[in-house]
């Protein structure tokens, strides 16, 4: 048997992938590719809720963003670890992103005007993630599986937060409704938009499939989504801004209408509200924080200099 | 006997630091210079700002009225916040940020475990509560401190520019306001005597081992503590109290 083989037998039997093992180059860049992209998106993501950290409502509420987009700081940390495995360092990742080459999650495109954007945001956006996320938990590069299953956790505690905030506002004044209400409009189809494009049009999806790195298509997550959310936004009273939604008993799912193409391509090369703003905001911090980098590095060095001179 | 009015000044005192500086914390979040130092100063921030809780509580408690925590923090007015002037300085660059940690570090440090004595039981227990993370915050900004004081030239001179511009508010918590004095003599407030050349010892030393100076003849700026703020102040408020002043008395 060849390794090419050999490594697809692995990958039948499920046995996990790890860093010294032999793999296809492709099969390590699709890995590279999708989890430095999934990294970025944990730390642009912090930015559209890091704008609420100073205005929010109360201290509890305060207390708990904080330490949302703390976590999701983590989970960048846990990915870009997981993708440095495969023999790409941080440095070079971050570059990828601020040229441009590489790709973060569109929805983080999308500004964060009021604050029931940040019940939308945990409820649907890591209710999105976690959907695309609990099989990853499974995946077949051992490094990337385990970094899930860390933020799988915490994502779904996100999840529960966020709809707690939109609870809380559904239960209050008409015009703390009208809040989460118009915050589900601008929300939900960017969220089903975070599932990728239609299965016919992903160029990813059966190779990955094949390699179990991905275990279900763009579709059958985005139905699992959409079923497990139209629930949840009943217990809220919130409309969800889809005329055609309508529970199919045959198919045992909902049936939704179609979702804007047009804008998911616009907004993934570049033209959403807050492309710019973001990507902005991730250089700026970096290039600011070039001299303090440097300077831990080179105290750093004169401290290894100093401990060689006492021992010799 | 000490004046109702004087425990409620202190303990909002305590509160409003620990309050403001962690809302100027809560805005490098997301922005920090390398995503490890971002973590860690968000950590501060929430130990903070879990620490200012318990002081609002205890001013809701001690108003006397159904106030709860967050009508502490965020319905007063400007003059009514007596935080020191040190913590609403702006965040500057990373430099400034943990040059203005470590002087208020400094202080917190030595101050909380005098006031773990305090006959008050209720600051007493939340000196006791605070000790750990603020060991922490104090190791975390002396260590930058000394990382980018004597790092390369450009942190050196970004460090002593901070230290230059942020000096001037570093005497202010070592100088007792009229409620804090009014405290000491029933034992409730710690008397900042006591701890005066901890601090400062503590101050020197890291300085030194930065490699950095202190600024000599600066003219050492105060008020904060009585309610007389820098202008940056109203800014930091215009934005921490943007909810609750819009809708006001609604739950969140
Ligand atoms: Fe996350
Ligand atoms: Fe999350």
């Amino acid at each position: 048997m060849n390794l090419r083989d050999n490594f697809q037998a692995r990958i039948d039997r499920d046995e996990k992938i790890e860093p010294k093992d032999w793999m296809p180059d492709d099969y390590r860049k699709t890995l590279i590719r999708q989890i430095s992209q999934h990294a970025h998106s944990e730390i642009v993501g912090m930015l559209p809720e890091g704008n609420w950290i100073t205005r929010a409502p109360s201290l509890r509420r305060k207390a708990a963003l904080l330490a949302k987009v703390q976590d999701e700081a983590g989970h960048g940390l846990y990915l870009y670890s997981a993708a440095e495995t495969l023999g790409v360092d941080r440095a070079t990742m971050l570059d990828d992103l601020h040229t441009g080459k590489a790709k973060y999650s569109s929805i983080f495109n999308y500004p964060t005007p009021t604050w029931a954007d940040m019940g939308a945001i945990g409820w649907l956006v890591d209710g999105a993630a976690i959907m695309n996320q609990v099989p990853l938990c499974r995946t077949s590069y051992g490094p990337y599986a385990r970094a899930m299953v860390r933020v799988c956790k915490e994502e779904s505690f996100h999840q529960r937060q966020g709809f707690e905030i939109l609870l809380t506002l559904c239960r209050g004044s008409e015009e703390q409704k009208a809040m989460a209400q118009d915050s589900l409009n601008r929300w939900w189809w960017p969220s089903l938009m975070m599932f990728g494009p239609n299965d016919a049009d992903s160029k990813h999806t059966a190779q990955s499939m094949a390699w179990k790195i991905k275990r279900f298509t763009n579709d059958e997550l985005r139905q699992k989504f959409v079923d497990a959310t139209v629930p949840q936004a009943e217990i809220l009273g919130l409309t969800i801004p889809d005329p055609d939604l309508k529970w199919n008993e045959e198919k045992g799912g909902y049936d939704f209408g179609e979702i804007d193409w047009t804008e998911f391509w616009n907004v993934v090369k570049g033209n959403g509200p807050c492309n710019r703003e973001r990507l902005k905001a991730r250089v700026d911090a970096h290039e600011k924080g070039a001299w303090v980098r440097e300077a831990a590095m080179a105290y750093a060095e004169k401290r290894k200099k100093k401990q060689q001179q006492k021992v010799a | 006997m000490a004046n109702p009015a004087s425990l409620v000044k202190y303990v909002l005192y305590l509160g409003d630091n620990n309050l403001i500086l962690s809302q100027r914390l809560g805005e490098w979040c997301g922005h920090g210079p390398v995503l490890e130092q971002d973590i860690a100063m968000t950590n501060i921030a929430l130990d903070l700002l879990g620490q200012s809780r318990m002081y609002c509580q205890y001013a809701a408690e001690l108003s006397g009225s159904n106030k709860t925590e967050d009508d502490i923090a965020f319905l007063r007015k400007e003059q009514e916040y007596n935080n020191l002037l040190l913590v609403e300085q702006p965040n500057g660059d990373w430099g400034q940020t943990l040059v203005r940690q470590f002087l208020f570090d400094s202080w917190h440090y030595y101050l909380l475990h005098a006031l773990v004595d305090s006959k008050d039981q209720n600051l007493s227990d939340i000196a006791q509560k605070s000790i750990k993370e603020v060991t922490y915050h104090l190791k975390y900004s002396s260590e930058w401190m000394i990382r980018l004081g004597d790092g390369t030239d450009e942190s050196h001179k970004r460090m002593q520019n901070a230290l230059n511009e942020l000096w001037r508010f570093s005497e202010e918590p070592l100088i007792m306001a009229d409620y804090e004095k009014d405290l000491v003599e029933s034992g409730i407030a710690v008397d900042i005597s006591t701890i005066r050349e901890s601090v400062q010892k503590k101050r020197q030393d890291i300085i030194r081992e930065a490699t950095l100076s202190i600024p000599e003849d600066e003219f050492m700026q105060t008020g904060g503590k009585e309610g007389k703020h820098t202008e940056h102040m109203g800014y930091i408020l215009t934005e921490m109290q943007y909810m609750q002043r819009v809708y006001p008395g609604q739950e969140w």
